[in-house]
């Protein structure tokens, strides 16, 4: 790549017990666009890699570059300013149940309104109209009222992605965000991911365990296995060695 | 049937005659006896007899009484409800490192501990005999039942709902309120609405130790023998809380909460 | 439902209430301030007791230390037992006679709408007057002493007990007392095996919890005459005993929690 990386994960490192590593010195460098994915058997690290980016998972040792700033070593506030640049949609949307689907919306502006702002719901104009466009794009036009504890479960991803766009991000995250959805939908919510990535020019890093659906949408896939990555490169390079090598087994491969 | 039911599961009928013996154990060391109760019973007629038709022998007595009690439900629910909040909130192990929520906890705890008519005698003594105490008594008993149940429907919520609003950078107060405080928001209405419903109880009964409101004409009354007095407070006491019930019903449809589980 | 939003100028305006919703939320807390500001100013403070309140209660702490424990055995142990035997037997007849007055009272068992409303009203008289209150009318009537105050604490609690139960039974699930019915059950057994098995649990955590509750207020009845650890703690504050008054305290603190242990472990066993 002769861009500079967006995002340069270096020697990443994370131990939940000590002495038993789940990420083992894990280095990645994401370039400025496009949809990675990363894939690999449940327990390989995968999830704590995405979520070591934005520190919802604190790594054990290693840096994280994103943007000039090493992740790993920002204060608080720091850590406040920079997550509210990195856009992340949750496997279960994580939305918040009782509140309705514009409210979620607008949590997505939280890194940039005050709170006592944020808690008698004033918001800048700019931010409901952009709401408003967002639930257009992906397809919840009039839903702002509606109860998220009232949307069926690929309507709930919706709302979560819009949240992540809201932040108006530089980088999006995606942790295994169709894994409990039915197949049709999850086409759905990658193609949307997709376009939105690159309609809003950043880099997408997706998290899921369909290889199918990692290939149909990602220009490069990740292969992970055992705390380290084990595959680097694009969807055609996957021969069925190389994901048994990812995954172990054979009898999945069909 | 009753035969097979006890002979499949003999416990239950053992547990019929533990209950039965405790009772007749117990009535006994309290020094019950049948003959006291009908000597009651007898009593107890006469003393209807006395009570009906209730009288308001002194009518600017009792509603100052009525009114002093209303003012100190209303003023020790407003600063009761205000300090649970923060509290409850400071209490709550999955949010506060425990260094917070330890002393919060144990403050809410030492709050309950004991009953409002104790901490009534502990006020008076401290600020005199008035409404002050009765206010200070019954906002110390809110906060210790407010904020425990807050403190506990807040251990209780879904984390992950929390962790997607940290993830979008927003600061700590903002994160409270849009990922801690819906979840519990109906409840903790519901256990202010309660607590309000019952500091309106206890505001008429702080009086009989000096706490202010109608507890005290209440008791001078039983004193001089007024029982149709008596009966007249008693049913006014009775009135004022059910219309504070249904006050309450109509709160909570105006917040817009579920008020399904109600509550005595 | 909320008033759909309108738009202005191209833009899209977002509410989070409707009109009338924001209205009703206005009044409520006008309301509420207005009751607030009305008692505030006319509660009687008197500013001289307020300003030696820190002295006042310095005093009385150290008049309440040390702890007079020697006290214990002669004054305080038997009154204390007492006190446990008046919220247990008070409980137990209040759950007696609240049952029946809470079927009575459910609207979906009963359909006799005046029986419903009777239940009803016994039901709210029995539980807005307080146990203390009920303790002052009974000593009146059965003489001072701890049958004055297991007949208190069980008027009391047959309202909250009653109330649970009327509820609870009101939020039964129909399908199995529908069964019954179809299978031409007589009434007695649609309740105890319609009924009851949905019924239990709620029972049982309400049965615990009124215990709780009234080993708590069984322990102020005294203070009126109805018997318990409140006469011996009477006793001593008309006496200005003060390190009597500190053990007794402390007495009641201590079976108020050994109540809520047994409460909590029964709950993790049963329910």
């Amino acid at each position: 790549m002769s861009t500079p990386a967006a995002l340069a994960i270096r020697g990443l490192t994370k131990e939940y017990l000590p002495g038993k590593p789940v990420l083992r010195g894990v280095s990645l460098a994401i370039g400025s666009g496009g949809l990675t994915a990363i894939i690999g058997a449940s327990g390989t690290g995968k999830s704590t890699l995405i979520r070591c980016i934005n520190r919802l998972v604190e790594p054990t040792s290693g840096s994280i570059e994103f943007e000039g700033r090493d992740l790993v070593k920002l204060d608080r506030r720091q850590l406040r300013e920079a997550r509210r640049t990195i856009g992340m949609v949750f496997q279960e949307y994580n939305l918040v149940e009782r509140l309705s689907v514009m409210e979620n919306l607008l949590c997505g502006r939280l890194g940039y309104v005050p709170a006592w702002k944020a808690w008698l719901r004033r918001y800048p104009a700019a931010d409901i109209d952009r709401a408003f466009e967002l639930l257009d794009v992906v397809g919840l036009s009039g839903f702002e009222h509606r109860r998220a504890d009232g949307l069926s479960g690929g309507q709930r991803q919706r709302v979560g992605i819009a949240r992540a766009v809201m932040q108006n991000p530089r980088l999006l995250l995606a942790d295994e965000p169709t894994s409990s959805l039915d197949p049709r939908t999850s086409v759905d919510i990658m193609q949307l991911l997709s376009h939105l990535g690159e309609s809003l020019g950043v880099p997408v890093i997706v998290n899921m365990h369909d290889v199918d659906l990692a290939r149909r949408f990602a220009a490069r896939i990740i292969g992970m296995a055992e705390g380290s990555i084990i595959y680097d490169g694009s969807p055609e390079g996957l021969t069925d060695e190389r994901l048994r090598a990812i995954y172990g087994g054979e009898d999945w491969l069909g | 049937m009753a035969r097979l039911a006890f002979a499949r599961r003999p416990w239950v009928a053992l547990g019929w005659v533990a209950l039965a013996s405790y009772i007749v154990f117990a009535a006994q060391r309290l020094d019950f006896s049948v003959e006291r109760f009908v000597v009651g019973l007898d009593n107890a007629q006469r003393f209807l007899g006395r009570m009906f038709p209730p009288e308001i022998l002194q009518a600017d007595s009792m509603v100052r009484g009525l009114t002093e009690s209303l003012e100190i439900a209303i003023l020790a629910s407003c600063a009761g409800i205000a300090f649970s909040l923060p509290l409850g909130v400071l209490a709550a192990r999955n949010l506060m490192p425990a260094w917070v929520s330890w002393p919060a906890r144990s403050v809410v705890a030492l709050c309950r501990s004991f009953h409002p008519v104790i901490v009534a005698i502990l006020f008076v003594k401290a600020v005199g005999f008035g409404a002050l105490a009765g206010i200070l008594t019954l906002t110390v008993a809110s906060v210790g039942f407010i904020g425990k149940l807050f403190a506990e429907a807040i251990e209780e919520i879904s984390l992950k709902q929390v962790e997607a609003v940290r993830a979008t950078g927003a600061p700590f107060a903002s994160v409270l309120a849009y990922g801690v405080l819906p979840q519990v928001m109906s409840r903790f209405v519901g256990f202010a609405t309660y607590q309000v419903d019952s500091n309106l109880r206890n505001s008429t009964m702080v009086g009989i130790v000096g706490a202010g409101g109608i507890g005290s004409t209440l008791f001078a009354a039983f004193q001089r023998f007024d029982y149709s007095f008596v009966c007249a407070i008693l049913i006014a006491i009775i009135a004022m809380i059910m219309v504070g019930e249904s006050l309450a019903r109509v709160v909570r449809s105006i917040l817009g909460i579920d008020a399904r589980r109600s509550d005595a | 439902m909320p008033e759909p939003y309108s738009p202005a100028a191209g833009a899209r305006a977002w509410h989070r209430h409707s009109r009338s919703e924001r209205l009703a939320r206005l009044m409520l807390t006008l309301a509420v301030l207005a009751a607030v500001l009305a008692s505030v100013r006319s509660v009687e403070v008197i500013p001289e007791f307020l300003l030696d309140a820190p002295e006042q209660v310095q005093d009385l702490l150290v008049r309440m230390w040390p702890i007079n424990v020697g006290f214990y055995p002669s004054g305080v142990h038997d009154a204390l037992v007492d006190t446990l035997h008046i919220a247990t037997l008070g409980t137990l007849i209040a759950v007696a006679l609240a049952l029946p007055v809470g079927v009575l009272s459910a609207r979906n068992l009963i359909r006799n709408r005046l029986i419903n409303l009777a239940a009803r009203l016994i039901l709210v008289a029995t539980r807005s007057v307080n146990s203390l209150i009920w303790a002052l009318l009974f000593v009146a009537i059965f003489g001072p002493g701890a049958l004055a105050g297991t007949l208190a604490i069980a008027c009391r609690s047959i309202g909250f007990v009653g109330k649970l139960v009327g509820e609870a039974l009101e939020e039964a699930d129909p399908g199995p007392i529908e069964a019954l019915h179809a299978a031409g059950a007589p009434w007695l057994s649609v309740l105890s095996q319609g009924y009851w098995p949905q019924l239990a649990p709620t029972f049982w955590s309400v049965l615990l919890l009124r215990w709780d509750i009234n080993i708590r207020e069984s322990s102020v009845l005294g203070l009126v005459g109805a018997g318990g650890v409140g006469m011996a703690l009477d006793t001593a504050l008309n006496l200005f005993q003060w390190t009597r008054v500190s053990l007794i305290l402390l007495s009641i603190f201590v079976i108020v929690i050994l109540a809520e242990i047994i409460v909590t472990q029964i709950r993790k066993r049963i329910l």
